[in-house]
């Protein structure tokens, strides 16, 4: 019973890391940073360690699913005590192959993010900003391992306040009015959820997410009603188009950790809740709501690729790349297809890997020239030429070619999209098709922009060098990147029983 | 089967392990790429020697409903491709290390040449439209990454960035064309696609959505603009895109899935009139162009109009023999004409090499003549097979091929016979051939030579099968290959040939006219306009370019002001709320206590009434 241990474990080592490190004297700051690098290895250690003794089936023995009499998610381990036996709130973890690979990719870009934040702080106080790292971690660990929709939801609130630190104290000159922005749109998502949480448990008179999948025990009219709300609060947090405008002003303002964090895993955070919870929970209202999000998704794609076509700062670019990125993720759960599901699963895990190597690569190079407008920037192939090249890479998995990890989700999705025909759909398909090639456009004027030429005084007077840390950092990701986009399997192979699940109860 | 594996990943590995190569490792670079090409060459030569059919796939991918698969799938015309393509590589890899001495970057090079051949390799074998997929794309990112690859050339990142982009807007119509195939076969693999029935309006419109793909790859009209700007790679580079990868693969899948093709006479006219299109335009832009690169680039454009017109009056076979004869004799040219680059540094025709160059005069001359289908050169007997299939193919799309390639071979013999002349024959020139092009950077002729071995060897080694692979169509065996039908020259060939003759002729006796001079003054006014090409890029720049990025410009503002100022607006509107609260809250001690009393009574009534209940 080694695997409720871990689950646990997973949780409180951040936890207990980060409260040690807030705890250290002002005086060891590199210290704390080491520090927190420890405690965030031994939180990937652990989510490895998960990986064994995955056993579906055992975990479920006392479990409330098995009384409600229905096959529950083919969770790994799980973990469910009772919390406050009064208000009938239970605190239930589970993992299953659908939040695996997520936890996995959490752990490793932390780990990633507080070694950068220790060997390359970006100002003072690098324990402080390694702890909020560790917060952060716990929270959107905590919403991929909640098998509770309260347990969901108070850890889906976690993560605000950090990220919010961390932009409004380490971030860029525009950094107070980005992180209120990303404030004030999160509370307006949380507050829309939590409505949804407590119409959900009212009406199904359970918050248990192995219980309520499926959508058996809620009326159509709740589900509709649930999913709504689940809609707009996730399309927050995912984002969707028209609720993106945080993301940019984030992005570009933050520091480079904290951009990757946000991109790499905390908008996964709004994608894993719309197929956990709004695919879930609510099937019959995401399959009455499908239209009206693939319409938005592909919106979204094409929007987004249109504006990053005229960005002119690198960082945002790459911000907007996202919002076209999660367009082709939502588009795959809005067909509620194995197929389309399976390409969320994949653009999911890809885009934070592609895209948290993207905003390292951006740091480091705004870093260096000490801007990030695209005409002050150019010929960073003459003294980078291994940075450049390694942008090269990261842009080029990142506009979807095959072979390389971005490619999967959306081709993926334009499959989903056509699996289901129709004319609404194929052109959905279609336009989405389009928007890869859009994206191929704006990454290859980025590329011109900041490679090629001649270099500016900005670039000609860089250090193009990239320290050890720094390939450590960039080196797993791009790794990956080739790795996912060879075998995308060791991806949708673990989440397969859930997939099927989830699709089964829509086919119903 | 491992062969048939071993054959793109080994170049494919070797290309992703020579980008690690530290750039002072030279000699290992070029060991590693070299290495893998040959040992691609000795696989594929082996495979077309076992002479059998290989099949092996296994599952990539399952996303429930439709299985992705990997594997291979070789049949004797794919293993003979193959071939090929190891083998321009090899010629290039070789070729590559004289031609960019000096060139500090030769390293990454060298190994994005070798995944490049690795990716055309996967194109050739996959069994699978996913995987095919891959290689198809991995061709466009390595084409763009090598015609960057100069830095001194300003329009490099320009012509890179077209060249990848205009294909992937023809991919575009790939990617989508193969969803439609996959998702109503419910399988991907090529094989499972082809042997599925589907309804005429799918088959119509995913024949039609590859098309657009394959005419990005294989630069058809009029997504064919960006192969005359891909000038700007390094010339190998061009051989290596012009004869092996790119441009073949898309005449090679075509002919991959020609029954899916055939199905839909909609699909077979439009390639028809794309075909012709193609032809035409090609041959008659590269009359009008001074650098010997562009008339290449242009005649290429010309020949692929030859490949897709065969295919387009049902002669994948006579396609795929241009194909191969084409590919030994456009790399030929190309590395001639890398030849004469680096002997005189510039790309405009210099005049009067013959005597410095022999070797690669004759060399030229022999890769021009199969060009124009001279007999009895390799080309001659290519362009003579698709000549007589459009010939005896019904309907007015046979006659309209048939006619475009008529009018495209003495305009083929006119130009290669004009590029021979004011390259290789007459006085040395300093100045110009054309009005408005800049003079030659570059020293003149007479101290120009022919290149060392290391360079001399490849084009010695393309130029027997550019002058004998034609008569290959006498052995049965290689037609076996191919699935060629025996040769039948009869009286029809003395037309084409006829035809030849009076291109050629014509070019010379401009040439005699005018001393020596440009035998193109004979274009007259239209010359400028057939030299861009009839102006398909600025059309194109105008129908597309510019109405996009003013999109992106308007989205962008329209982003900004409408959801950013609608958010900006909400959070006004509640800050003078709160403004208009925080008033009302500042009120005199008298009235505030009048509010504070009110609420207790509230509260005391709602209580007392919740409490009874």
């Amino acid at each position: 019973m080694l695997g409720p241990v871990l689950l646990v474990a997973l949780l409180a080592v951040p936890a207990v890391g980060a409260a040690l490190v807030a705890l250290l004297p002002a005086r060891h700051d590199r210290a704390g940073g080491a520090v927190a690098t420890g405690f965030a290895a031994v939180a990937l250690l652990v989510s490895v360690l998960l990986w064994w003794g995955r056993d579906p089936g055992s975990a479920h023995a006392d479990t409330a699913a098995l009384t409600a009499g229905q096959p529950p998610a083919a969770a790994w381990h799980r973990v469910d005590v009772a919390w406050a036996p009064d208000l009938h709130l239970r605190f239930t973890l589970s993992l299953d192959g659908l939040s695996y690979p997520l936890v996995l990719l959490t752990t490793v870009l932390t780990l990633l993010c507080c070694l950068h934040a220790w060997r390359r702080p970006p100002g003072d106080r690098s324990a402080v900003l390694a702890a909020l790292l560790l917060v952060i971690e716990v929270g959107v660990l905590g919403v991929f391992l909640a098998g509770d929709l309260i347990v969901f939801f108070l850890f889906f609130e976690v993560v605000l306040l950090p990220m919010y630190a961390v932009i409004a104290g380490w971030g860029g000159p525009d950094r107070r009015r980005a992180a209120r922005l990303f404030a004030l749109y999160s509370l307006f998502g949380s507050v829309l959820l939590l409505v949804g949480v407590l119409v959900v448990v009212n009406a199904a008179g359970s918050a248990d997410l192995a219980t309520l999948t499926g959508g058996g025990a809620l009326p159509r009219s709740v589900q509709l009603a649930a999913f709504t709300l689940f809609a707009v609060a996730f399309a927050v947090k995912a984002p969707l188009w028209p609720l993106h405008s945080w993301l940019p002003a984030a992005h570009t303002q933050a520091p480079t950790v904290g951009s990757v964090l946000l991109a790499g895993v905390m908008l996964k955070t709004g994608t894993y809740g719309l197929i956990r919870v709004g695919l879930g929970v609510t099937p019959e209202g995401l399959r009455a709501a499908a239209p009206y999000l693939g319409v938005l998704a592909v919106a979204a794609i094409i929007v987004g690729s249109l504006v990053c076509l005229a960005q002119t700062e690198l960082k945002s670019l790459i911000a907007y790349s996202s919002v076209g990125h999660m367009g082709f993720v939502i588009l795959g759960i809005a067909t509620a297809t194995p197929t389309g599901l399976n390409a969320a699963v994949l653009g999911n895990i890809a885009h934070g890997v592609v895209t948290g190597l993207l905003f390292f690569l951006a740091g480091a190079i705004k870093e260096r020239t000490r801007t990030g407008e695209l005409t002050s920037l150019g010929g960073l192939r003459e003294p980078a030429p291994r940075l450049a090249g390694l942008l090269g890479f990261a842009a080029v998995a990142s506009l979807g070619l095959p072979g390389l990890a971005g490619f999967w989700g959306e081709a993926l999705a334009v499959v989903a999209a056509a699996q289901l025909g129709g004319p609404l759909w194929l052109t959905l398909a279609v336009l989405a098709a389009v928007g890869g090639a859009l994206a191929a456009a704006y990454f290859l004027r980025m590329l011109r922009k900041v490679s090629h030429g001649d270099p500016g005084p900005a670039v000609s007077d860089m250090d193009g060098r990239a320290a050890r840390v720094e390939w450590t950092t960039w080196a797993p990701l791009a790794a990956l990147t080739l790795t996912l986009g060879l075998a995308p399997a060791l991806v949708t192979e673990p989440a397969r029983d859930v997939v099927a699940e989830l699709t089964a109860e829509e086919a119903r | 089967m491992i062969a048939a594996v071993a054959l793109p990943v080994v170049p494919a590995a070797a290309g992703l392990l020579g980008l690690l190569v530290p750039a002072c490792r030279r000699r290992v670079a070029a060991a590693l790429a070299v290495g893998a090409t040959a040992a691609a060459l000795a696989l594929a030569s082996w495979l077309v020697a076992a002479d059998r059919q290989v099949g092996w796939s296994t599952s990539w991918l399952d996303v429930g409903g439709v299985d992705i698969t990997a594997g291979v799938w070789v049949t004797p015309t794919a293993a003979l491709l193959a071939v090929v393509v190891a083998a321009v590589a090899l010629a290039v890899q070789v070729y590559s290390p004289g031609y960019l001495r000096g060139d500090d970057r030769y390293g990454p090079y060298a190994a994005q040449v070798s995944l490049f051949t690795g990716a055309m390799l996967l194109v050739v074998v996959a069994s699978d439209l996913f995987l095919l997929l891959v290689g198809w794309e991995v061709m466009g990112l390595c084409s763009y990454v090598l015609i960057a690859h100069d830095r001194r050339l300003a329009e490099a990142p320009r012509a890179a960035v077209k060249a990848f982009l205009v294909t992937r807007i023809g991919d575009v119509g790939f990617l989508l064309g193969v969803v439609l195939l996959g998702v109503g076969a419910g399988s991907f693999r090529i094989a499972d696609v082809l042997a599925h029935t589907y309804d005429p309006a799918t088959l119509t419109a995913a024949g039609l959505l590859l098309l657009a793909g394959v005419a990005g790859k294989s630069a058809q009209f009029p997504l064919h603009t960006w192969l005359p700007d891909a000038m700007a790679g390094p010339t190998p580079i061009s051989a290596l895109i012009h004869a092996a990868t790119m441009v073949a693969a898309g005449v090679y899948v075509l002919a991959r899935l020609f029954p899916l093709l055939a199905g839909s006479a909609t699909t077979m006219a439009a390639l028809a009139v794309v075909a012709a299109a193609t032809l035409l335009l090609g041959a008659f832009a590269a009359t009008a162009q001074d650098d010997i690169k562009r008339v290449l680039a242009w005649s290429t454009v010309s020949q692929l109009g030859y490949m897709t017109g065969a295919l387009a009056v049902a002669a994948p076979a006579a396609a795929m023999f241009h194909l191969v004869t084409h590919a030994a004799f456009k790399a030929l040219l190309f590395l001639a004409a890398g030849a004469v680059i680096h002997a005189v540094g510039g790309n405009l025709m210099p005049g009067g090499l013959r005597r410095a160059m022999p070797v690669t005069f004759a060399v030229s001359a022999v890769g021009l003549g199969a060009l124009a289908g001279v007999p009895p050169l390799s080309g001659f007997f290519s362009k003579e097979g698709v000549l007589v299939a459009a010939a005896a193919a019904p309907g007015w799309t046979g006659w309209l091929v048939w006619s475009a390639m008529l009018l495209g071979v003495p305009v083929t013999a006119w130009y290669a016979t004009r590029l021979l002349l004011l390259t290789f024959f007459g006085p040395a020139r300093t100045d110009p051939p054309g009005p408005e092009t800049t003079p030659p950077t570059a020293t003149v002729g007479r101290t120009a030579n022919d290149p060392p071995w290391s360079m001399r060897g490849p084009m010695l080694a393309l130029a027997a099968p550019a002058a004998v692979l034609g008569l290959a169509v006498f052995a049965a065996p290689w037609r076996s290959l191919l699935g060629l039908a025996p040769p039948h020259l009869d009286a029809a060939v003395a037309l084409p040939t006829l035809l030849t003759v009076l291109g050629a002729a014509g070019a010379w006796w401009g040439w005699r006219r005018s001393r020596a001079g440009d035998p193109a003054v004979a274009l007259g006014r239209l010359r400028p306009w057939l030299a861009v090409g009839f102006g398909v890029d600025a059309v194109q720049s105008a129908v597309v370019v510019r109405p996009v990025t003013a999109l992106a410009r308007a989205t962008r503002n329209a982003d900004a002001v409408l959801v950013g100022g609608t958010v900006a607006g909400v959070g006004r509107a509640v800050s003078r709320l709160g403004v208009g609260l925080l008033a009302a809250h500042r009120a005199s001690l008298p009235r505030a206590t009048t509010f504070a009393l009110a609420g207790v009574l509230l509260l005391t009534l709602a209580l007392a009434v919740g409490g009874v209940r």
